[in-house]
């Protein structure tokens, strides 16, 4: 009896502990962009070394995705490569803050037999070679621009693209938006637009496979899908006039580029964006935070938030995603202070809200 | 107006058979396990039935606005730009349709072959490895296929298969326009490889129940090995191959992932095979995830519904063919 007693109590201790221990998690969901997975994966592993506490659970489902659960409430957080447009914001009864997280930027790649080299191309021939209007590589306006490599006689140009719904094409369309005119009246921008001409593929690896494959495509890419498979690209002209290859650098420039011209909300476009060194087809992506939180969790999210700017950003680098530049991280960081925990220690505060 | 209360009896009866006869049944059975067990049956019955009313329901409130804007125009028009905002169907109904139907075209003299092989030409030690392969072939998930049709399928038929159809056959609509391995040709191919083993499957459990007597006696009134096969195995199974043809058919038009793979996503309506396409299902798991307004995602349920009409009008339309054809058999 006193053997089965001692187990008893014992195991009752023991449920008691694993409960007080299952009630300190705080599980914090969030769901959007697939871009920016790779590197939000490594933050939310390796703060667990920092805090205990906080398990995330992330879905890369997409940006479009990512902000409908948001603003449905299902999520604590969202995460989307565009900017929330100003209908979408109306949606909420909290305002919403657009945390830029990292920056990426969108790679032209091609498949020329013999050529191995960057080759250089002007946006406007670039518009012209997706809207079909340029269909040989010998072109005279493509030959121009690369005066000493040997183009393939009477190759077609095979125009490959993302057939899913994608931030990589809405950044890709903005940006061919800007530089020409006749883009934008043909065809526009989004998050899939109607192709004139080419193949279709499914995510970066379709449409890689797809360039791969076709001798004489070109498709355009997530950078650090370029090299992580060590794909040629194209140097892209800038709106100062340099040929410019990606890279995390050349994309960390086109944020400083921008800053002076960065709105209150962080909600910009920075490709095109004027400065030298600049590599024109950049974008950042956010986090999507509630401006009202919980004081519980908001607290945990609010922390995350502050490491990711500081210990988070080294990391960038790594997995090929641009670090913020230091000017914005500040402003990001003055940003976070001005989220408010709501039922927090300070009671006149909660009061007020309420 | 007597041939129409003829006629509606008749049908029931094939869409619910033995409704007339069900409440006899019911008001025989007077154990009470029975009758628990009898309702809990009826229940998972209805409630698989309401699932499928509820879901048709939800997709076509979900499509409501779609509809209101284009009316039937969206069946019939060829525009899909989620820039401006118009959204037609024509394209994808298609290649949902065109895919499918050369898929089924192709894998049924094959897995009739196949079929007749394995059960009646093969020696047992072969038979039985061969016949599991094949069913093997069934349980591979269709992204597998996907991604071997992409980075092994495609390539292959754009070196070895396409080249040389152009040059001899370019001058047909059918393989004309510059061979690119991806495309309509890649998507029936792999999914006719992907309905060949349900439908082989299928045929072999037909021809098994066509009895022995019925080859003995073929080949005892002096008939070769191909005329007893004619006569005695293939004439009598027309209404189980079409069966099986149906299933695959099935299989054929909601398939998703391996078609998104393959085809290229470009809405057009060509009648090269060497054309990229796009079918109902493949927008569906390319747009739905990022659609950006209201207006496209009730766009792609309206997509999501016209695949529901269409499958349903097809299997309708095979399934009258089965009955005519059994009929004729009954009588003949």
């Amino acid at each position: 009896m006193a053997k089965s007693a001692i187990i008893f109590f014992g195991l009752v201790v023991g449920f008691f502990s694993l409960g007080s221990f299952a009630a300190e998690t705080v599980l914090i969901n969030g769901a959007g962009a697939t871009f920016p997975y790779p590197l939000y994966a490594k933050w939310f592993s390796t703060y667990r070394e920092v805090d205990k506490s906080v398990e995330f659970n992330y879905q890369s489902i997409g940006s479009g995705g990512g902000i409908r659960q948001f603003l449905a409430g299902t999520t604590d957080f969202g995460a989307s490569d565009a900017p929330m447009k100003d209908d979408e914001l109306a949606q909420s009864k909290v305002p919403i803050l657009h945390i830029p997280a990292t920056l990426g930027a969108v790679a032209v790649t091609f498949n020329l037999p013999g050529v191995k080299d960057s080759l250089n191309l002007t946006p406007e021939v670039l518009a012209k070679i997706f809207m079909g209007d340029i269909k040989k590589w010998d072109d005279e306006e493509i030959l121009k621009l690369n005066p000493k490599v040997v183009m393939p006689k009477n190759q077609y140009i095979i125009v490959c693209y993302r057939s899913d719904g994608s931030g990589t094409t809405a950044v890709f369309t903005e940006y061919l938006e800007k530089v020409s005119s006749d883009w934008k009246k043909r065809i526009g921008s989004g998050k899939s637009v109607k192709w004139p001409a080419g193949l279709g593929g499914k995510g970066n690896e379709g449409v890689s496979s797809l360039v791969k494959q076709n001798p004489g495509s070109i498709g355009y890419v997530e950078m650090n899908y370029a090299f992580e498979n060590k794909f040629p690209v194209f140097a892209i002209k800038n709106a100062k006039g340099d040929f410019v290859l990606p890279s995390v650098k050349s994309v960390t420039k086109a944020a400083e580029a921008s800053l002076k011209s960065l709105p209150e909300d962080f909600r910009v476009s920075i490709t095109e964006a004027a400065g030298s060194d600049v590599y024109p087809i950049s974008a950042y992506t956010y986090l999507l935070i509630y401006q009202k939180m919980e004081s519980h969790k908001g607290k945990k999210i609010v922390d995350f938030l502050k490491w990711s700017m500081g210990k988070g950003q080294t990391m960038a680098s790594g997995l090929n995603y641009a670090p913020l530049p230091n000017q914005l991280v500040k402003r990001v960081l003055s940003k976070i202070d001005t989220i408010v925990l709501e039922g927090s220690s300070d009671k006149k505060e909660a009061h007020k809200l309420n | 107006m007597e041939v129409e209360s003829k006629w509606i009896p008749f049908v029931l009866e094939r869409i619910i058979p033995g409704i007339s006869s069900a409440r006899r049944i019911r008001r025989r059975d007077v154990n009470w396990g029975d009758r628990v067990f009898y309702y809990g049956l009826k229940l998972s019955a209805w409630a698989l039935g309401a699932l499928l009313l509820y879901m048709i329901l939800l997709i076509w409130k979900m499509s409501e606005p779609a509809f209101q804007m284009y009316g039937w125009r969206f069946f019939v028009t060829n525009d899909w730009n989620s820039v401006t905002g118009e959204f037609g169907a024509l394209a994808l109904i298609y290649g949902t349709v065109v895919s499918s139907l050369a898929a089924i075209g192709l894998a049924v003299p094959v897995s009739v072959a196949v079929a007749l092989f394995l059960n009646e030409l093969a020696p047992e030690w072969l038979s039985r490895p061969l016949g599991f392969l094949v069913e093997m072939l069934a349980a591979i998930p269709s992204i597998v296929y996907g991604l071997w049709g992409l980075f092994v399928l495609a390539p292959f038929l754009r070196n070895y298969i396409q080249p040389p159809l152009a040059d001899y056959l370019g001058f047909t609509p059918l393989f004309s326009g510059p061979p690119m391995g991806v495309g309509m040709m890649a998507a029936v191919v792999i999914l006719a490889i992907m309905v060949m083993p349900t439908i082989t499957a299928i045929c072999r459990e037909v021809f098994r129940a066509i009895p022995r007597s019925n080859r003995e006696a073929a080949l005892g009134l002096g008939a070769t090995r191909w005329e007893m096969l004619k006569i005695a195995v293939l004439r009598s199974s027309h209404a189980g191959i079409l069966g099986a043809t149906i299933l695959g058919l099935g299989r054929a038009l909601g398939e998703t992932m391996a078609v998104t793979m393959v085809i290229g996503n470009n809405p057009l309506i060509s009648a090269s095979l060497f054309s990229s396409a796009q079918t109902m299902s493949s927008i569906l798991a390319n747009q739905y995830a990022e659609a950006d307004s209201l207006l496209q995602l009730s766009a792609l349920s309206a997509v999501a519904f016209t695949l529901f009409l269409v499958s349903l009008l097809i299997n309708g339309f095979a399934r009258l063919i089965v009955w005519r054809v059994n009929s004729q058999y009954k009588s003949g």
